[in-house]
């Protein structure tokens, strides 16, 4: 798990263009949205669209994003039990 | 014409330099492709605007030229907000069209990019700018084969004649791969170098 954790920060930060922020800036338990990586809702697409082109997951309820999208915790826990690649 | 208008500042950014009012401020090493000398100015300058690095090559030069522009303007904020855009270039947004293009390319690995595509319209740098420093002025943009002074003559003068704008940024920001190319411009009824279509062109075609 905590690979995969890691690797979603290195993802998260290269996809989105993070540009000041490193894999030790990311707590596992930071709000990606709102006040914690400060993340938009274009960006939430981008994320939507890595979870289906990295892992083979398809997101198609607002709400389920909504829930997954909550930390790099809930995340790689939600990844590790749905992935299909 | 006649435009009783005068240039307040301008700014050009080519070939890995930037200048201001003809002054060269910025040159950096000619190897570099744009996004990497985009990104040495900007840490250089430490803008502190971490939106930048979301931005396509399109807007972060027009970004670049309006901070410089803006900088040595130093306009009060009641100025800015209602300040007129007329920009206008040749590729439109093509650089970031092709790049979006790349996501739904292949069909058996397609994945179409949200961040990518909010970029395929030229436009969008106007909005960035406008986003940047407030300004809620009209605007427009432009695409043409070359710098056409006349148009943007035309436009500007309009929109300050008619009070919409004091204030107006024009000029011609284009990016296509890795060719670039911004000269952007202030134009108001303040100051002392005087403004017409002859004028800016020669100011074009010799910075």
């Amino acid at each position: 798990m905590d690979a995969l954790k890691k690797e979603l920060k290195e993802s998260i930060i290269e996809q989105l263009n993070l540009e000041d922020l490193n894999v030790d800036d990311i707590a596992d338990d930071d709000a990606l949205f709102g006040d914690g990586l400060g993340l938009d809702s274009i960006d939430a697409l981008e994320l939507i669209v890595m979870l289906d082109k990295d892992y083979g997951i398809k997101l198609t309820d607002p709400n389920e994003g909504k829930a997954v999208f909550v930390s790099i915790e809930v995340l790689a826990k939600y990844i590790s039990e749905h992935r299909t690649k | 014409m006649k435009t009783n208008l005068n240039i307040i500042t301008f700014c050009r950014i080519k070939n890995h330099s930037i200048s201001i009012n003809g002054k060269e401020v910025i040159q950096k090493d000619s190897q570099l492709t744009f996004s990497e000398f985009a990104k040495l100015v900007y840490k250089e300058k430490a803008f502190a605007y971490p939106k930048f690095f979301k931005m396509d090559n399109l807007s972060k030069l027009g970004f670049l030229a309006s901070e410089f522009l803006f900088e040595k303007a130093d306009l009060d904020a009641h100025i800015k907000e209602n300040i007129g855009i007329v920009l206008s270039n040749k590729s439109a947004s093509l650089d970031t069209d092709r790049k979006y293009q790349e996501t739904i390319n292949d069909k058996a690995n397609y994945f179409p990019s949200p961040a990518v595509f909010v970029y395929t319209l030229a436009n969008i740098m106007i909005g960035e700018i406008s986003i940047k420093h407030q300004i809620k002025g009209e605007n427009a943009f432009f695409v043409s084969d070359k710098f056409n002074e006349l148009l943007l003559e035309q436009y500007t003068v309009s929109l300050i004649q008619n009070k919409k704008s004091s204030h107006v940024l024009c000029g011609w920001i284009d990016v296509d791969k890795d060719k670039y190319d911004a000269f952007m411009y202030l134009v108001a009824k303040e100051g002392t170098q005087n403004y017409s279509k002859e004028i800016i062109k020669n100011i074009y075609t010799t910075n």
